[in-house]
Formats: C-alpha cells, sequence, structure tokens
C-alpha cells in the first residue's frame, strides 16, 4: 500500500472505548476517501474497530498486528 | 471444528458489508453510582463514535454527576439540602453501588482505573460532549431536588420529561442503566 495517510494517532495504552472514540474524533478532520493510521495495544480494539467500520461505513484497509501494537488503517467513508 | 467455526463465521460475513444508516442510541440514566455511570458514559461516547444519534436522559439519581464538582449543597428548603448533604453530586464524589466502603472502594476503583488507563468519567463526558451526545437532564428529578440550571455543569441541552424521553426512545436502542 503507498497511499498516503492523512492522520496518524498513538492510542497506545488506552482503554476501551478511547481508542475509538479519539479515532472517531480525529476522522472528521479528515476528507472523504483519506487514510486514518490508529495504533493501538487494547486487544479489544481488534473487534472493536472491525465493528465500528461496519457500523460507520468507513472501510478497514489494513489490520496488523506487531509486539502487541496493533495498526488499523481506515478509509473515510463517502 | 471446522463445521462449528464455518457456521458461526456464515452470518458476520453476511452483515458486514451492511452499513446501518440512522441509528439511535437513547440512554436513560436513571442511577448516579459511579459503577453505573461509568459504562452509561462509555456507551454514550461509543455510540456517537459509531454515528449513532446519541441521547442520555438523566433522572433521578442519575441526575447527581451532572452537579458541577465544586457545588456543596443544593435545594430550596431543607429536605432537598439535606438530601444533597447525604448524596453530593459532581463525578468527584461518586459512591460505588457495590462495595463502596465508605469511600475507599470509589479510590482503589479510580486508581486502578488510572493504572488501566482506563478513561474517566470526566473525560468521557468531555468526550461525550465533543462526539454531540445529548445530555438531557430531567425536569421533573430537577424540581423535586431543587436542583437549578446554575447547579448543573455546562454543555447540557434543555432540561424536559418524559414525553421528550420516550418520543426519542421509540425508533432507538434503549437502556436505562
Amino acid at each position: 500500500m503507498n497511499e498516503t495517510i492523512a492522520i496518524t494517532l498513538d492510542l497506545k495504552g488506552l482503554s476501551c472505548p478511547m481508542p475509538i472514540a479519539k479515532t472517531a474524533q480525529a476522522i472528521r478532520a479528515l476528507r472523504p476517501g483519506q487514510l486514518i493510521e490508529s495504533l493501538a495495544t487494547d486487544p479489544g480494539s481488534v473487534p472493536d474497530f472491525k465493528a465500528w467500520c461496519v457500523s460507520t461505513g468507513h472501510e478497514l484497509v489494513e489490520q496488523t498486528e506487531d509486539s502487541g501494537v496493533f495498526r488499523f488503517v481506515i478509509r473515510k467513508e463517502g | 471444528m471446522a463445521t462449528t467455526e464455518a457456521t458461526l463465521d456464515a452470518p458476520q460475513e453476511a452483515q458486514a458489508p451492511q452499513h446501518v444508516p440512522h441509528d439511535k442510541l437513547v440512554i436513560m440514566a436513571w442511577s448516579g453510582d459511579l459503577d453505573k455511570i461509568w459504562p452509561t458514559f462509555i456507551l454514550g461516547t461509543t455510540g456517537a463514535a459509531m454515528g449513532m444519534d446519541t441521547t442520555i436522559f438523566f433522572t433521578f439519581w442519575g441526575l447527581f454527576p451532572l452537579v458541577r464538582n465544586d457545588v456543596h449543597v443544593t435545594g430550596e428548603n431543607w429536605m432537598q439540602k439535606m438530601m444533597s448533604m447525604m448524596n453530593r453530586g459532581g463525578t468527584e464524589h461518586l459512591k460505588l453501588g457495590k462495595m463502596n466502603f465508605a469511600g475507599m472502594g470509589p479510590a482503589m476503583m479510580k486508581k486502578l482505573a488510572d493504572e488501566h488507563h482506563v478513561a474517566s468519567p470526566e473525560e468521557l463526558l468531555e468526550v461525550a460532549r465533543d462526539l454531540g451526545v445529548h445530555l438531557v437532564p430531567c425536569q421533573m428529578t430537577m424540581d423535586l431536588l431543587g436542583l437549578t440550571r446554575d447547579d448543573l455543569i455546562e454543555g447540557l441541552e434543555e432540561p424536559a420529561g418524559a414525553t421528550t424521553a420516550l418520543l426519542e426512545a421509540r425508533d432507538a436502542v434503549t437502556l436505562f442503566i
């Protein structure tokens, strides 16, 4: 993937519901189609980011894990 | 084993592409206990983050967390004042529904939450307001307990009644906490 990421959020250490809530706050600044990257350590964020994308219509483009850090790349809907 | 997984996965896959617009969340916040108002704020914040039109109605004891932390005594007559002294409002003065132990329970709960980076009710309230959660105080409770608009925190909607609450709840996911 070589698209530019518009915003990266460091949400490491935060518990539910803050990784989602902070991503929802930040994505408002993006234009539809732009990418946001969220880095979290809460294992619950894995199902939660999926559920959030289903609910909002944003697209979960990429989800990876590296030494306990979960990385989500999300494309703003529209 | 493979069959079980396939069965479990199937409905999720079928639902995944569906984007459900225009959904609403209404929470009737009846309890002012720390361990109830906390999930109320967590769910309210999450609902708004998910794009749900989210409203929280604060009624009876649920209204006390909305009292400003610097307000000591509320009420107009001695009974209302006594009630507020026995049950001081504000997010900093909430009690646990169980294992309160004269305030030791909430102190321990807050310490644990801090260690595990769980957002405090104050932080959640701030995010909830930023994400557009409608926070509606119950007018009747305000009258009953002698609470004025000045006793309550900023950023609330106009106080309303049961009819407004139920009208909102008609086409919403509704929780009573």
